[in-house]
């Protein structure tokens, strides 16, 4: 689809969700909190797997991304914009449009699409990255998912996810504290029985064909109100990275 | 939207060049559009105007490269006295005596000459391949869209960027179309500035006098027999003072002066500032940043203008380097906040700290000259405090940005 081509009132349509998901105050703020922790590590395991530079011009460039569940373009466009060449995927439909008109707005090339990781999997496309975020405690068969992303990797790619603990602090914190006390997610947007931890997470992706290479506790300071990485604190948010062994 | 710089900076003064030589050390593309037609200022001759340069800011020079080029002209600010005085009395019994020797960090500052530091950041810009300088160009129109910034210049040309940043001044125009309020109010005060030629060696000892009317701070010059002075008076009075012919000028100064250095004779131009305070009630708007005195133009006691000017600059930059560093849009509100987050309250803080530091030692009430002389004694004889002090004025204090360290960021 190009813009040019819809009816003007779903154009509206897509500028107000457009702008709904870039607000930082808007409905997806929590993820527009949790975005500059999550790009820094994101660019620096890509950057140390790759060999590039994050001081230079497009760091990335010359590698494909793949940004699964990539909503609103929230990874996709930083990525785009250290040069790599993007797939966004979105399990739902009515993200894709509105992504790609940001990413029009924005001036970046990225190719926005309606599909699954399986489905990309099964066609054949093939990534150096492979970005899987809060996705996993989503999905209905983890190592089904997590060896489809395996597939779409080529050999010596990087697969980077985050997820949520599964204990008590992180039922207080993601579900009483985020869904009920802050608001800030609708109740419901997580199913605590289907959290995972950092050691499930490792078998899951050993068993899935991958190699753990790190892991990071993402640690929300209320009082500077800020996200932060940590090596020791992994029980509530964490982010991971597994390489695809050599063929 | 194809954009002509990453980040356009709206004022050439000192610190729109100095944002614009550390961005670019960042890797961006930035142009500085300046009023002025470039080679003015930085052919003037001696005018006696000067900045008293606090150690953080000299360590952002060095960072971005301007410091290297004015070093061997600035002169070390090697000890600091305060004092309060009375035209024709003499000062008071306490003195506030703040040595360099009591931190580690070296000269409490360096008194350096405008002519010297904007010939160096001319220098600075030209030689980074990132910096493009507009000389004799102003903005007159700015809009913002969803992805960036387009401003119109009084010349017709257009440019596009992802931010604009306006480090044009108390008046920014920047800020009073992007729709950002002032608050502010005059102090009646109005301070005459000139350079002033003395004949004992001043050792590197700034004096600053606190005066019913004003303070008069005096701050050392390279050589060792000029000072920069800052003399504040009412308005009226200024305003009768600076009408005198320089002989007349003189006289007046000599009894606050006094005689500690010897014979004094007028060395440069002589220039008036009426002292006000202008604060705008947010430093950010969408696609926008203010900087400098376009945030906040506090009263020049300490030279803290500048010096509060380079934090912004420093905060900024950080910010702004990191963001693209992630990958992401360094215009998004976002960055934006977060620099606001880091900045604003610092800056109103140490802005009204001076309001308040100066409003209470223009004051002739006999109760609350002792109290002052007393509490002037008081943070004398505790060193703690003192060197809290030192390093506040040096600029040490607070979260630092890594450009306010000497580091790159």
């Amino acid at each position: 689809m190009t813009v040019d081509t819809v009816d003007p009132a779903e154009v509206a349509k897509f500028e107000a969700m457009a702008a709904e998901w870039w607000n930082p105050e808007g409905k997806f703020k929590p993820l527009h909190m949790l975005n500059p922790c999550r790009l820094d590590y994101i660019t620096s395991q890509i950057a140390a797997e790759f060999g590039r530079d994050l001081a230079g011009p497009a760091p990335f460039t010359g590698l494909r991304i793949l940004d699964i569940g990539c909503g609103g373009g929230l990874l996709s466009e930083p990525m785009a914009r250290l040069g790599a060449e993007v797939v966004g995927a979105d399990a739902a439909a009515r993200n894709i449009p509105v992504a790609r008109l940001h990413a029009e707005q924005s001036g970046l090339a990225i190719d926005y699409r309606h599909t699954t990781a399986e489905a990309l999997a099964a066609a054949g496309e093939r990534f150096d990255v492979v970005l899987n975020m809060e996705v996993v405690e989503h999905v209905a068969d983890p190592l089904a998912y997590l060896t489809a992303c395996q597939e779409l990797l080529k050999p010596g790619g990087l697969m980077i996810c985050s997820t949520l603990n599964r204990n008590p602090k992180s039922f207080l914190m993601a579900i009483i504290g985020a869904e009920w006390v802050m608001r800030w997610l609708p109740k419901g947007t997580h199913d605590w029985a289907k959290f995972i931890t950092p050691d499930e997470l490792y078998a899951l992706i050993q068993k899935a064909g991958l190699r753990p290479v790190d892991r990071k506790g993402m640690v929300f300071n209320p009082v500077t109100w800020r996200w932060s990485l940590s090596d020791r604190d992994l029980s509530c948010n964490y982010v991971t990275a597994s390489v695809k062994p050599q063929a | 939207m194809e954009c002509d710089a990453d980040i356009l900076i709206a004022g050439g003064g000192l610190n729109g060049p100095a944002l614009a030589l550390a961005l670019a050390q960042g890797g961006f593309r930035v142009t500085v559009i300046d009023a002025r037609p470039a080679p003015a200022r930085a052919e003037a001759g001696f005018d006696g105007r000067a900045y008293a340069l606090a150690i953080a800011s000299v360590r952002l020079l060095t960072a971005i490269d301007v410091w290297p080029r004015v070093a061997d002209k600035a002169q070390p600010m090697l000890e600091i006295k305060a004092s309060d005085g009375r035209a024709g009395e003499g000062a008071a019994p306490f003195f506030l005596h703040f040595d360099a020797a009591e931190i580690e960090e070296g000269p409490m500052g360096h008194m350096l000459e405008d002519r010297h530091l904007y010939a160096a950041f001319l220098a600075a810009m030209q030689d980074a391949p990132g910096v493009t300088l507009l000389s004799g160009e102003t903005v007159v129109a700015q809009e913002v869209g969803p992805a960036g910034v387009t401003v119109t210049l009084a010349s017709g040309q257009k440019l596009s960027a992802g931010l604009l940043v306006g480090c044009d001044g108390r008046g920014s125009g920047t800020a009073a179309r992007a729709g950002i309020r002032r608050v502010g109010w005059g102090y009646g005060q109005t301070a005459l500035v000139t350079a002033i030629r003395h004949e004992r060696d001043h050792r590197g000892i700034a004096h600053q006098f606190f005066m019913p009317s004003g303070p008069l701070a005096i701050l050392p010059l390279k050589g060792g027999h000029h000072s920069s002075i800052v003399w504040s008076e009412t308005d009226a009075n200024a305003a009768a003072i600076q009408a005198l012919p320089d002989d007349a000028y003189l006289q007046a100064l000599r009894p606050r002066f006094g005689d500690f250095l010897g014979e004094i004779a007028l060395a440069g131009e002589r220039f008036t500032y009426p002292l006000s305070l202008s604060l705008a009630e947010r430093f950010i708007a969408p696609r926008v940043a203010l900087v400098g005195d376009a945030a906040h133009g506090v009263h020049p006691i300490a030279g803290q203008g500048l010096n509060l000017g380079l934090r912004d600059v420093a905060a900024l930059a950080e910010v702004l380097i990191l963001a693209r560093r992630r990958g992401e849009d360094a215009g998004s509100p976002a960055a934006l906040e977060e620099y606001q987050r880091w900045r604003r309250f610092d800056a109103t803080a140490l802005a009204l700290g001076m309001d308040a530091v100066n409003r209470l030692f223009s004051s002739d009430n006999p109760l609350l000259r002792l109290g002052r002389d007393l509490g002037m004694g008081m943070v004398g004889a505790l060193p703690g405090l003192r060197r809290g002090f030192i390093r506040q004025a040096a600029g040490l204090t607070g979260e630092l940005p890594r450009l306010l360290t000497g580091r790159p960021v």
